[in-house]
């Protein structure tokens, strides 16, 4: 990971950091209780944002670089590493909409879940993006692993229309989009409609900053899988030329970290994968 | 494409006529579903005349499952899959082909289903139509996508516990107009049974469509 990425990660991170914390304070102690909801309201700074994370962020980073790898002139381990984190991160805030929503749906519809169309639909997208995690968790060589994610993620997004149409036949309890409603007028007023705009800034700079941190992670496990082997690789014929008393100085530091050249081309796919 | 796909059909369904796999596991464990459903819910009539379109819609997705496991399995076998790839055969024909020796075993499947919940849970179909043509729908889009699925966790090891996991929300869509459909047909309710298949026909069309562009990239390596 070359620094700009890292010093981007960073600062993006700072600014996640700080919109979030704004938004806490503007909607625990500054906003006013709304009139009918009371204090309730102070949910809905993030539950609305986090949803747009995960449904649109999230699966829409997943769908069009699922597209960008199976396209073969743009096909590039990036786009299935971006890919794979998007989704990640996209199953930890479908799970915080469902969460959050419900602790709202509590109190105010009196009970934890009901069967409307956009609850079904969430649930339902959760399950199968945790069948795509599932599938990448399983060992492969890296490029079919890549393809059959890739595959996998774009057919779970084809489906999600017809889930929703399907189950939105159903429509009963669920509010209509409150901000997103057909004509673009903003419902809500003063400084609850700042802080739920900060809440959406905010919950998406998070969801950049763990996509960045999470593709970091595979980049460089990637890159052990790599090294590990020539590492390994070194340090066995290091051993080798000490046991034939062949001068050790000239093979490899086994300590080495830069990825060495070792001599007889070692480009064996490491079958297994991750560790 | 087609004369390929008619190929791979016959060749399944050979091996299916000769193994006799899905007429000794996959339809018993259709029936054992239906009965298993009856203990579940109780002796009760009307009860299970009520579940039956859920039940019979459950017991056909189960029997997907089953049925394109024993699809990717045919071709599991040592080179198999280099072989077909080798005689050339286009891969959005071996899509349709394998897609369409799924359909055909399902059908097999949804008589006896069919019959089944006649006979155990003493339901009477009003509108016959709408079943067959809700069934029609669904029993394309079911074997496309699971077809589809198949060939994704094809030479796993953790196949069989994958498959489910990854192809069972996907044909959520599936259950819901199915049975929706199924129980309008039951009632009579022509006008709201009928506006469940602009579900089903979609969703056959969709994953037809997406089967046939990505089976091939699929293949090339897995």
């Amino acid at each position: 990971m070359n620094a700009p990425a890292r010093s981007l990660s960073r600062w993006v991170g700072a600014a996640a950091l700080a919109t979030t914390a704004l938004t806490v304070w503007l909607g625990l102690w500054v906003t006013p209780p709304a009139k009918v909801q009371g204090t309730l309201v102070r949910l809905l700074y993030l539950h609305p944002p986090i949803a747009w994370v995960a449904l649109y962020c999230a699966f829409g980073v997943a769908a069009l670089s699922s597209v960008l790898y199976l396209w073969r002139r743009t096909r590039s381990r990036f786009w299935d590493r971006l890919g794979a984190s998007a989704v990640e991160v996209g199953v930890v805030f479908t799970a915080l909409t469902l969460v959050t929503g419900s602790l709202w749906g509590r109190p105010t519809w009196g009970v934890w879940w009901t069967w409307t169309a956009r609850l079904t639909s969430t649930a339902l997208l959760l399950v199968l993006f945790l069948g795509y995690l599932a599938l990448r968790r399983v060992p492969a060589d890296p490029d079919v692993r890549a393809r059959r994610c890739a595959v996998a993620a774009l057919v779970a997004v084809v489906d999600v229309p017809i889930v929703s149409f399907s189950v939105d036949w159903w429509q009963t309890l669920h509010q209509r989009g409150t901000v997103l409603n057909p004509g673009l007028t903003l419902k809500v007023h003063g400084s609850m409609a700042w802080t739920m705009g900060l809440g959406f800034l905010a919950m998406t700079l998070v969801f950049v900053w763990m996509v960045l941190v999470r593709y970091r992670i595979e980049a460089l496990s990637d890159r052990l899988g790599d090294d590990e082997l020539e590492i390994s690789l070194s340090e066995r014929w290091a051993e080798g030329a000490m046991g034939t008393a062949v001068e050790p100085t000239a093979t490899v530091e086994p300590a080495a970290v830069e990825p060495v050249a070792v001599e007889p081309a070692v480009v064996v796919e490491p079958a297994g994968g991750r560790p | 494409m087609w004369r390929d796909a008619l190929l791979v059909a016959e060749k399944d369904l050979r091996i299916e006529l000769r193994s006799r796999v899905a007429l000794w596991q996959v339809l018993p464990f259709a029936v054992l579903v239906l009965v298993l459903f009856g203990f579940a819910l109780g002796p009760g009539p009307t009860t299970l005349r009520a579940a039956a379109p859920g039940l019979y819609w459950l017991a056909v997705l189960f029997s997907t499952v089953l049925a394109t496991q024993r699809s990717t399995a045919i071709e599991s076998g040592e080179g198999t899959r280099d072989g077909l790839r080798l005689s050339g055969i286009d891969p959005a024909g071996v899509f349709l082909g394998k897609a369409a020796a799924v359909a055909i075993q399902l059908v097999a499947v949804q008589l006896l289903l069919g019959a089944g919940i006649v006979v155990l849970f003493d339901v009477h179909l009003e509108t016959w139509w709408l079943a067959l043509v809700a069934s029609a729908l669904a029993t394309v889009g079911l074997s496309a996508a699971g077809v589809l699925y198949g060939a994704l966790s094809a030479g796993l090891r953790v196949r069989e516990t994958l498959l489910p996991l990854l192809v069972l929300p996907i044909m959520a869509p599936v259950l819901i107009a199915g049975s929706r459909a199924w129980s309008a047909a039951v009632t009579g309710a022509v006008a709201s049974g009928a506006s469940w298949l602009k579900i089903l026909g979609p969703f056959a069309a969709v994953y037809l469509a997406v089967g046939v562009a990505l089976y091939g990239p699929l293949q090339e390596t897995a």
